[in-house]
């Protein structure tokens, strides 16, 4: 392991400073860049850790309130102009792939859902842009100083999945009690009437306990996926070769924000649908 | 054995394991969905959603293999 490093330290000793520039970290040395699966703390509010992740988060809600102020408020306006055209087409064909799932009941679960879309959506593509991840601040931590990204992919960090699984899981359960009544709806998972209904209960409990899981690790990993994708091809090849792989990443990035919607509207329109 | 060379082992193993299912079975969902197109072939937005959705699904255990190789890998 240590001679393979330093074949690669002689090898690559440009590209090797220039990494050493941007990255000067801790006790690798071997000028692998280096990746952190969590999402650092850039700073501090009072007690709370502010990471760069969440930072990023905060900046991508600031897009999105823009961009949707300007829409609502072109609504009334008589002469629209193409933006807001843009984004009636965007939003229009997101509707019609809702409706071939829900039906009539789209337009009610239509804002959630499109909300989930749109907002993974910009955090996948905003994880995309120049200077994500590479541009690199200074901070002081236990003492020592550690070099940490500004800005990091929101959906590259589990506890973002995690909350964006949580939600979408919870309002699964609320919807279901609110078309079914409590009493229907739990039936689904206490049922005393027969040994075997009584067990398939259980077994949708842990369903739905699988079901945040499931939607928070795919995300995550897609996306974090993605991120240690680009940057070792850009450390391998660093000219041009990251190319095709940042369009994948951009199509990844659209197909996980439809995944993540479309699966919340299958689920819903399970939870509010009776059986038997 | 070392500490270091078994957790390259087990980076490796865990995704190249892992990514065996998965191949096979978003190969058979890519047949069935080409199969369900020559048969009908009006259906085909209905068939592409549904068969983007289902390669996610296969997609997410190559997935899981893979987040827990780069756990592995970097921590």
């Amino acid at each position: 392991m240590s001679e393979f490093k330093e074949i690669t330290n002689t090898s690559n000793s440009i590209s090797e400073k220039q990494i050493e520039i941007e990255s000067p970290t801790k006790e690798h040395k071997s000028g692998f860049p280096e990746i952190s699966i969590k999402a650092e703390p850039i700073f501090h509010l009072g007690n709370f850790k502010v990471t760069n992740s969440l930072f990023t988060a905060v900046i991508v809600l600031i897009v999105f309130f823009l961009l949707a102020f300007k829409y609502s408020k072109e609504v009334a306006l008589k002469k629209k102009s193409g933006f807001f055209y843009f984004f009636n087409m965007i939003i229009k064909s997101i509707y019609d792939i809702f409706y071939s799932v829900l039906k009539e009941k789209t337009e009610y679960f239509f804002p959630l859902l499109g909300a989930y879309f749109l907002f993974v959506l910009f955090n996948n593509w905003f994880g995309l842009l120049p200077g994500v991840g590479s541009i690199m601040i200074k901070i002081v931590e236990h003492g020592k100083e550690l070099t940490v990204p500004l800005l990091r992919g929101n959906n590259a960090d589990l506890n973002t999945t995690l909350v964006l699984g949580l939600v979408s899981v919870t309002s699964i359960q609320y919807f279901g009690v609110k078309y079914l009544g409590f009493g229907t709806y739990i039936k689904k998972f206490l049922d005393f009437s027969n040994p075997i209904n009584f067990f398939v209960g259980i077994l949708e409990i842990v369903s739905e306990i699988s079901k945040v899981l499931s939607f928070s690790f795919r995300l995550f990993g897609n996306i974090f996926a993605g991120e240690v994708l680009l940057t070792i091809v850009a450390f391998l090849i660093p000219v041009a070769a990251s190319f095709p792989f940042l369009l994948l990443e951009i199509f990844v990035g659209l197909v996980q924000a439809l995944v993540f919607s479309m699966l919340s509207a299958v689920f819903i329109s399970m939870a509010v649908t009776k059986h038997h | 054995m070392t500490a270091d060379a078994a957790k390259l082992i087990a980076t490796a193993l865990s995704i190249a394991v892992g990514a065996i299912g998965p191949g096979i079975g978003i190969g058979m969902i890519g047949a069935k969905a080409v199969e369900a197109l020559g048969r009908n072939p009006e259906a085909e937005s209905a068939i592409r959603t549904t068969m983007i959705l289902a390669i996610a699904f296969a997609e997410a255990v190559a997935i899981y293999a893979l987040v827990v190789s780069l756990i592995i890998k970097f921590t």
